[in-house]
């Protein structure tokens, strides 16, 4: 908001298209510039890329919602049997299991979690790099692209191998603490405990991400307003509070939302940690649609479960839609 | 930053309360850090020493068997080459086609633009997990099962849109006037976009082709599904070094050296660019 109109101060402001060019849609084809009446052209532009998404995204989303009212399991896939509509069949069995709602208040919980601690510790770090002396700066810079560009996979290999129950050496370490004993602590032998190791690898993994984003918008921040808010007698917080915090709102929504879908859609990190079968206290509800859909064959129960994922997400994502297109309406 | 007018009494303040902010940053360092520290010293450092109760923190037996035992494990150039070819074609069809539509939403204003913007933005919303399901009997009807265009394919599903937004990202950068002002000394628009916003637009385009080319090499799930263990990827081969009989540790970290260590540097290459152009947008709002 108010971070928009300072920071395109410098920029002259694009506003002359929206009124006349769309609507009148020939005009101005002869000297002015194209954005004047664009017509076919955007369209022609467009087309490969919209052609694309629509065949190779549109029909399988199509495919998703038309199977979770369907009956579809293994003889449907062989092709010994069609597939019947089953109306809610699928939701009311779903809905209807105490099991799948416990996977849901965990999965909520497991990303509320990593998206908080993230934005949190990112933006500590992203403030810590503007304090600290150059070659501390370059230290942590080549600590996170490290860890930002470490493939997922390999991470998740690594952190299973620095929580190894008897060789892993973060028990060794906190075992050095006086009076912890932690040799042999096996941290996936329950869910909340496995779950949290996970979450602490989906933080680390996300982290650089936001601390390199947060660090470009914080060097948009006007040195003069903060000035300006510490001669009024505002404290580091005030500070940050009252300056800093509105200018990267934009920002921190668009990381805020993002994280959400991220950590929402967390799969390998649990598929793998648990060897390609989490436990019934490892659930998440990617996991469990997999579960459904593939070890137990039942395509359609999986589908409902991703239908219901994807709708739980809408929610989150309007917001960001209502951000992005403000920016798309600036331009 | 100090600025160097400063007197000297604030000066000498300054480093002092500096002080405290580079060890604090150095913890952060050690932290975010250390998994990619002990990957590496665990590469290096003989098996036996990699399953010793006391863990050695600094690599005195310095060895290479660990990556030759990972390459023994099973096939790593098969899948590696398999990687290569997926995620080089699907950067090559994304920014081609990325490309066009990325300069019509940033630099047309048409009816129905907006529609477009949210379409390819919700596209990219969409959990991948959620669409595996229905991509696999997509694929599985089109006997695209197990092949390398059946995962490219896919793989365009996320990549297409991220191009598309990235890449709208660094043509905003790009002040209009230097077109139109090619336009006025006789350009035509293809004219002028070509011999102006081009050159411009190439570090971005780089940027933009390596970290979907990272993000392709680094897909999981779709490879895991879509693939069998003889045609599986890069990333589903790190999966080997755990059998029923446990996990070998010290070639797995070898294993995963050989996978991050490209990766990251490419990364290091292109991340200053990469959050020029990802974050244009929201700041520039």
């Amino acid at each position: 908001m108010s971070a928009a109109q300072t920071t395109t101060a410098d920029q002259p402001p694009a506003k002359q298209k929206t009124s006349p060019g769309a609507g009148t849609g020939s005009a101005g084809t002869s000297g002015t510039p194209s954005r004047k009446g664009p017509g076919a052209a955007p369209w022609l532009l467009l087309a490969p890329c919209l052609l694309i998404i629509v065949l190779i995204m549109g029909y399988p989303l199509f495919r998703l919602v038309s199977l979770s009212f369907q009956n579809f399991g293994k003889s449907e896939l062989w092709g010994f049997k069609e597939a019947e509509f089953v109306g809610f069949d699928n939701f009311s069995k779903v809905l209807g299991d105490g099991e799948f709602w416990a996977v849901v208040a965990r999965t909520v919980v497991f990303a509320a979690g990593a998206v908080i601690l993230t934005m949190v510790i990112g933006m500590l770090i992203a403030l810590l790099l503007q304090k600290v002396s150059g070659f501390v700066k370059i230290l942590i810079s080549v600590a996170l692209v490290a860890s930002w560009g470490m493939p997922i996979i390999v991470a998740t290999a690594v952190f299973k191998w620095l929580f190894d129950a008897d060789y892993g050496v973060l028990n060794y370490l906190m075992s050095k603490l006086p009076g912890v004993d932690m040799i042999g602590h096996n941290w996936f032998a329950s869910g909340p405990e496995g779950l949290a190791v996970i979450m602490l690898l989906v933080i680390w993994g996300a982290v650089p991400f936001v601390v390199i984003t947060l660090s470009a918008g914080l060097t948009q921040v006007p040195k003069e307003l903060e000035e300006a808010a510490r001669l009024d007698g505002a404290g580091a917080w005030g500070v940050f509070r009252h300056v800093t915090l509105p200018i990267l709102k934009p920002i921190i929504v668009m990381l805020t939302t993002l994280s959400v879908i991220w950590d929402m859609g967390v799969f390998p990190q649990v598929f793998v940690m648990r060897n390609g079968n989490p436990e019934a206290e490892f659930q998440l509800l990617t996991t469990y649609s997999y579960q459904q859909a593939f070890v137990v064959n039942d395509y359609s129960g999986g589908s409902a479960i991703a239908l219901v994922t994807v709708l739980l997400l809408l929610g989150v994502v309007a917001v960001y839609m209502r951000q992005m297109l403000k920016i798309g309406e600036v331009e | 930053m100090t600025s160097t007018t400063a007197p000297v009494a604030p000066l000498k303040q300054k480093t002092k309360s500096k002080l405290g902010w580079n060890v604090l940053g150095l913890l952060v360092f050690a932290t975010l850090g250390f998994p990619v520290y002990w990957m590496l010293n665990t590469a290096f450092k003989p098996a036996k020493d990699a399953i010793d109760p006391n863990p050695r923190f600094f690599p005195t037996n310095f060895t290479l068997d660990n990556f030759k035992r990972a390459l023994e494990i099973s096939d790593f150039w098969g899948p590696v080459g398999r990687s290569l070819i997926v995620s080089l074609v699907v950067v090559v069809i994304g920014i081609a086609v990325g490309m066009l539509a990325a300069l019509a939403i940033s630099r047309f204003a048409f009816r129905g633009r907006k529609i477009v913007i949210v379409g390819i933005l919700a596209v990219q919303m969409i959990p991948l997990v959620a669409m595996i399901i229905p991509v696999f009997l997509l694929l599985n009807d089109l006997g695209q099962y197990d092949k390398l265009t059946g995962l490219i394919i896919t793989y365009l599903t996320f990549i297409l849109p991220f191009t598309v937004w990235t890449l709208r990202g660094f043509i905003v950068n790009i002040p209009k006037e230097l077109e139109e002002s090619a336009q006025v000394d006789g350009c035509t628009p293809t004219g002028a976009f070509i011999r102006v916003v081009f050159p411009l637009l190439a570090p971005g385009m780089v940027a933009t082709s390596v970290y979907g080319f990272i993000q392709a090499w680094n897909e999981y799930l779709y490879a895991l599904m879509l693939m069998s263990q003889q045609n599986q990827t890069a990333t589903v081969w790190l999966g080997n070094f755990t059998t029923k009989h446990g996990t070998e540790f010290a070639p797995m970290m070898a294993g995963s050296t050989m996978m991050a260590i490209p990766i990251v540097i490419l990364f290091l290459i292109v991340q200053r660019k990469m959050a020029a152009g990802l974050t244009a947008g929201a700041v520039k709002g």
